[in-house]
């Protein structure tokens, strides 16, 4: 029998809100299921298991508001042997004693009474936002679930309201953007604490990783065209190969580099918020593959369901800001990691290639990098050996 | 199809891109990746979600001719008529 705990999903949390059991007693679960919805500043996150058996007893009931590390579930393992931790070996909380967190709570908003209520977290999220005890409205949802449709209905918004949810209502499920500009404050500054950054800058021409996608995307249907991103990550996970020191945790005063080589890869949220949530794997995916993972990540991101794994597994971050963007960009490090890479914009200008000038398409890709673990002439042959990897992009 | 319903598609699929544009008042000459912010990976999910519902092929590289909303419609009516 082991315990199924609140996970850690990041040096910055403390504590989580259950808000969704997916699992009952009796029911089996293997590694990687989603068995819970936790409610943490970054949103709603998919808690998976890291436990095979059959779920025995729930501990923690809806809407409470537990430490980190704190058993939610028993669960009985297949195995009678000694069972690994229930978490990610990186999951447990590693803010050294020494480190002054910054206070991390929210203001939080009047908060009725919802201990005793079922409700899906997208009603959950609309009671709170609106003050609306849960206790007084009766679900139509499975269960008696308390559905979103129950508290618009509570909000006598749904008679009134023309057919369209306000959009901030629409984008806001699952995601409190106030509540992750707290969250991003508190890693960004612990980062600039902690970690000496240095940062380097290196121009490629990337004309080549153009017209190859160019090229495969034209007889390709556009659900099956790939975007240089795709290109640029798969780059990335790949140098770090060679480039170990870029690629792992700090922690505890000390560096562990990771074999696996999970990229977090940044997103920005509409209205204001960013993610950077981990592509697992990003090395051993084909350039198709990663592509549609990317795509379905920076979907769910964008609409509140990350899961817990791709939360805290980062090993190394990515910093795109895109064709608008600008030419270069210089990231803030994702504690503990000890890396991120960033690409500005493509932008064509005169270049020599062969002792002649003319237009190529160039990109400017930078390091920030953890200087307790790496030097400059280290980053230098890293960002040397991205620029190389993506000149040949079939080998990608 | 009428003109009508292909700008309804037009807006519906940008409104589930962008939740929080009013994409009717949106400048009909303006490009769409100022205007509601949208990324490149934004603006494939539009292309993929035009042709799936319209079922005109949209090659990359002519992209460009879909970033404001005028344009779209321009692009989607011509290939129709083509048809």
């Amino acid at each position: 029998m082991v315990d199924f705990l609140m996970p850690s999903l990041g040096a910055d949390m403390e504590a989580g809100t259950l808000v969704e059991w997916l699992v009952k007693p009796g029911d089996w679960i293997k590694r990687g299921d989603v068995v819970a919805v936790v409610e943490t500043q970054k949103g709603a996150i998919e808690i998976e298991t890291f436990q095979a058996g059959q779920v025995e007893k729930i501990l923690i009931g809806l809407n409470s508001k537990v430490p980190v590390g704190t058993p939610l579930a028993q669960i009985r393992t297949e195995a009678a042997a000694p069972a690994p931790p229930s978490v990610p070996p990186m999951a447990p909380p590693v803010v050294p004693p020494t480190v002054i967190v910054p206070p991390v709570s929210p203001p939080a908003p009047p908060r009725p009474s919802v201990a005793a209520a079922k409700a899906s977290p997208a009603a959950r999220r609309l009671a709170q936002e609106r003050g609306i005890d849960l206790t007084m409205i009766s679900g139509s949802g499975p269960d008696g679930a308390i559905t979103y449709a129950d508290v618009e209905r509570r909000l006598g918004v749904a008679a009134a309201a023309p057919p369209v949810v306000p959009a901030e209502k629409k984008r806001a499920i699952g995601l409190d953007l106030d509540a992750m500009r707290v969250a991003i404050a508190a890693a960004m500054a612990r980062s600039k604490r902690e970690i000496p950054h240095y940062y380097l800058e290196h121009r490629i021409d990337i004309t080549a990783c153009e017209q190859w996608l160019a090229q495969r995307n034209e007889t390709r249907p556009p659900e099956s065209r790939l975007l240089i991103a795709a290109l640029t990550i798969k780059a990335v996970a790949m140098a770090v190969h060679r480039f170990p020191a870029f690629n792992g945790f700090y922690r505890d005063n000390k560096f562990e580099s990771s074999k696996a080589v999970h990229v977090g890869t940044a997103i920005a949220i509409r209205g204001g918020g960013l993610a950077a949530p981990a592509l697992h794997d990003a090395d051993q995916l084909p350039l198709d593959e990663l592509m549609s993972r990317m795509r379905d990540l920076i979907q769910r991101t964008r609409t509140g369901r990350i899961r817990s794994s791709e939360i805290s597994d980062s090993t190394i971050t990515i910093s795109s800001l895109g064709e608008r963007g600008v030419e270069a960009l210089y990231g803030v490090i994702y504690p503990p990691q000890v890396a991120i890479v960033g690409f500005g914009k493509v932008v064509k200008r005169p270049w020599v290639v062969d002792d002649a000038i003319g237009p190529r398409s160039v990109v400017a890709i930078t390091l920030s990098a953890d200087h307790r673990v790496s030097d400059g002439h280290a980053g230098a042959l890293f960002l040397a050996e991205i620029g190389k990897l993506l000149m040949e992009p079939d080998k990608l | 199809m009428s003109a009508i319903d292909i700008r309804q598609v037009i807006q519906e699929e940008l409104n589930n891109i962008a939740p929080e544009a009013d994409i009717a008042s949106v400048d009909p000459a303006a490009d769409l990746r100022e205007a509601i912010d949208i990324d490149s990976m934004d603006f494939l999910n539009f292309v993929i979600a035009i042709h799936r519902r319209i079922g005109i092929d949209i090659p990359e590289i002519d992209y460009p001719k879909l970033v404001t909303l005028n344009g779209a419609f321009a692009y989607i009516d011509a290939k129709l008529q083509a048809r």
